[in-house]
């Protein structure tokens, strides 16, 4: 055994692989994108990103019903996109273990909402297990096969931010299981789930989940630690390590499972305690879940929104709080995150402000594109909704005179936005521009490979998807492909095919700052020419800001990468490159999985 | 023993991650029990960022609270003035003199905040010019190793734990530089020039 610092999804996956695990399937999605990425670095497994979530969880119920035992990993949003086969997978069972792997954002530090994926193990029946520490992580992630093959289900591990992204020091080393296959049997009453087979299938389900309620009673998962009679909190994953900082007085009834839930030692439990409460983030899942099992529980008034910290379950329960040193008394202005400098997309952004369109945006860096000063995007929801919207914009008569623009990265575009592009030309009758911004990488998530720049998790051959040919393919008859560098053939782009009476799709292509390799530069202003006019300020670039006393340019020579689009806008030649600036066209990498 | 808490606060793409994980590493090797909690994704593109490390004979909790941070070392100057309700009174204030105007100021829509520094000195932070003691050891990114060694010696453990930590953690051709940063950053404070 060696001991190492793992962040829970390093961890996790370490667990996967220990029990035996040999394909590993997912999505890259804050924060759960490193564990997938650790799986793909270990000995003998297979891993691959697949286009979404949905995918992804399809892809492990092959491997699992040809014997294998499969990892997936998304995060809390993804799993909405894998919901559809999960659900039937709880009918269906597994043949080889299938673990999911779903990290949550309470606090919602990199996503667009705040969900608690509890509430899909109940609603699917699926046994969910909820690791404190990287270490439980591990554990539990070798711990979840076993489990599934042994009652024939799906098991969910759920993370959160402060699991996933925590580190702590991991005993790893152990041996791996490689133990013979369960072998594949043709069984249509457990694999095909037509109505007369589901119907038995569901009976099934309720009575292996009545199984593992009766498994949870002495279950390892489940500890209970008594100290104080006092009080008795009930908890689970991270809340767990919350409580015991807030509460080290306190007994406890740690939940390693948070589904299905041990009844009678619940119970048992309750009756010792004097007072009992539940602790626990985001939803009230566990409150709700032993309430309905007749267990008495004190109300603790703990915020639901946000994450939960030692600090305000002190509070909540009324424990002196420390003291404090005064409140700032300057005024510190928002320091929002901003498309980084040389983003080559920005001009997409900038010109599209000037369109005045309205603009359905997607996830990723590009949703940057909202804030002040380039303000270019007026709505976000989810993976690919931005085609769709800009659809039901154009078919909904429009905003006023404003045109319908539709903005979408490349791996988000593969990941759900083709569906969307499909529907907009089927049902043909708008004619919104959609702009497919691609930067040959997935890159907020940590530049991970995708099926437009066709670089695999494992590094295996692969193929290029051709955005210009898929459009066409579809029946797009305007295709266009633009380098985004190129801010006169941006703006002519936008202002012909927003004109154009059609359906159009244009490709702007240019690779994220963070693959150059070499760079240029740094630009300068030069003082005498500038005429404080403003435009490259409006660039939002983090390289460029305004002289609060002259009104002029001024740019951060550690900060900018040479892109170049300042000296573009510059309408008084007063950006200038003050070194001798190498001629050669700025190169790149190659990109890859970090 | 209580934990000590420990919070690297900045700029996203500032090397708070790089730090912190140095940090718990020197912290493991001199065998305490360590936790870390970073946030990644968006937060990163150059917003506001925290990463705490805690450490002690036992850790719970990755996360913290204000009123409960034993070290705050900070980045660049507003972050640190952002999260000084984080540093328990008689905490330790560990600042990088640089101020990296957020994009409203870059743009004009709001003026820079004065005083900054003033606000942090009598709240009693040791400043330091992580950026130019970075350059003078031959690496201009490792101001952040520079941090951490101005903070390493408020901390329990020995200079060659850092040494072996830095090493087997950063690439092999900046090693020597690195090991240069730290030793200038636990020397500026040695010295005291970075008292305001």
């Amino acid at each position: 055994m060696t001991r190492v610092l793992l962040s829970g999804n390093e961890a996790v996956a370490q667990g996967a692989w220990e029990a035996g695990a040999e394909v590993g399937v997912g999505y890259p999605g804050t924060p759960s994108t490193q564990a997938l990425e650790h799986f793909a670095t270990l000995p003998d497994v297979y891993a691959e990103w697949a286009p979404n979530e949905k995918v992804a969880l399809e892809v492990a119920i092959g491997v699992s019903l040809a014997g294998g035992r499969s990892f997936t990993t998304m995060k809390h949003v993804g799993l909405n996109v894998a919901a559809d086969p999960l659900f039937t997978l709880a009918y269906t069972g597994v043949n080889g273990g299938l673990v999911i792997f779903v990290a949550d954002d309470p606090g919602i530090h990199s996503s667009q909402n705040e969900q608690d994926s509890r509430n899909y193990a109940a609603f699917a029946h699926i046994p969910m297990l909820e690791p404190a520490d990287p270490s439980e992580a591990h554990e539990m992630g070798a711990y979840a096969f076993g489990l599934s093959e042994r009652f024939d289900t799906p098991v969910l591990i759920r993370s959160t931010v402060r699991l996933s992204h925590a580190k702590s020091m991991v005993a790893t080393g152990r041996c791996r299981d490689v133990r013979e296959r369960p072998p594949y049997k043709k069984d249509i009453g457990k694999w095909v789930m037509m109505p007369g087979m589901a119907r038995a299938r569901r009976v099934e389900l309720d009575a292996r989940i009545a199984c593992l309620a009766e498994y949870a009673e002495d279950s390892p998962l489940n500890q209970v630690e008594l100290r104080d009679f006092g009080l008795g909190v009930v908890c689970a994953g991270v809340s767990y390590l919350h409580a015991r900082e807030a509460l080290p007085d306190a007994s406890t009834f740690k939940l390693g499972m948070a589904y299905p839930l041990p009844a009678k030692a619940l119970k048992a439990f309750a009756e010792k305690a004097e007072r009992l409460i539940v602790i626990e983030e985001a939803d009230d899942f566990l409150a709700r879940s032993l309430r309905s099992l007749g267990i008495l529980i004190e109300a603790v008034e703990a915020p639901r929104a946000g994450e939960l910290s030692p600090g305000l379950i002190r509070q909540a329960l009324g424990i002196g709080a420390p003291t404090l040193r005064d409140a700032p008394s300057i005024a510190l202005p928002p320091r929002p995150p901003l498309l980084c400098p040389g983003c080559p997309h920005r001009p997409v952004f900038a010109a599209l402000r000037k369109t005045r369109a309205v603009v359905t945006g997607d996830i990723g860096c590009y949703t940057l594109g909202t804030l002040a000063p380039l303000s270019a995007m007026d709505a976000c929801i989810d993976m690919g909704a931005s085609v769709g919207m800009a659809h039901g914009i154009a078919l909904a008569g429009g905003v006023g005179k404003q045109p319908v623009v539709a903005v979408i990265g490349d791996s988000t575009f593969a990941h759900s936005g083709i569906t969307g592009l499909v529907n907009s030309v089927y049902n043909s009758g708008s004619a919104e521009t959609i702009v497919i911004l691609d930067n040959r990488i997935t890159a907020m998530t940590g530049h991970q490979g995708n099926p437009v720049n066709g670089i695999t998790l494992q590094e295996r051959e692969s193929c290029e998807l051709g955005l210009e040919q898929l459009a066409k393919a579809v029946g797009v008859g305007r295709v266009r492909v633009v380098d985004s560098q190129d801010i006169p053939a941006v703006e002519a782009a936008l202002k012909e095919e927003i004109a154009a009476p059609e359906l159009s799709v244009i490709v702007f292509k240019a690779p994220c700052a963070l693959l150059l390799r070499e760079k240029r530069g740094p630009y300068a202003v030069d003082a005498e020419q500038c005429a404080g006019c403003n435009i490259c300020v409006r660039l939002g670039c983090p390289a460029i800001g305004r002289d609060e006393g002259s009104g002029r340019a001024y740019i951060d020579e550690s900060v900018c990468v040479g892109c170049g689009q300042c000296e573009q806008v510059c309408r008084f030649s007063a950006i200038v490159l003050p070194s001798a600036a190498p001629s050669s066209a700025t190169s790149y990498t190659t990109g890859g999985a970090q | 023993m209580t934990p000590t808490t420990i919070m690297l606060c900045g700029v996203g793409g500032q090397g708070t991650i790089l730090a912190a994980d140095l940090l718990a590493k020197a912290a493991a090797a001199s065998g305490y029990e360590v936790k870390l909690s970073e946030i990644h994704g968006m937060a990163q593109r150059g917003g506001s960022v925290d990463t705490v490390v805690r450490f002690g004979e036992a850790v719970y909790s990755p996360m913290t609270d204000i009123g409960m941070v034993d070290h705050l070392v900070g980045f660049e100057v507003i972050e640190t003035l952002r999260r000084i309700q984080f540093v328990r009174p008689g905490g330790r204030l560990l600042v990088n003199r640089r101020l990296i105007p957020p994009l409203p100021v870059l743009t004009g829509d709001t003026l820079c905040p004065q005083g900054v520094e003033e606000a942090l000195a009598q709240e009693g932070a040791e400043f330091i010019d992580a950026d130019a003691l970075a350059r003078e050891s031959g690496s201009a990114k490792s101001a952040n190793v520079v941090l951490i060694g101005a903070l390493s010696l408020g901390l329990p453990f020995d200079k060659e734990v850092w040494h072996e930590v830095i090493a087997a953690r950063v690439p092999q051709k900046t090693v020597d530089a690195n090991i240069k940063a730290f030793g200038l950053g636990r020397q500026a404070c040695t010295k005291g020039v970075g008292q305001p």
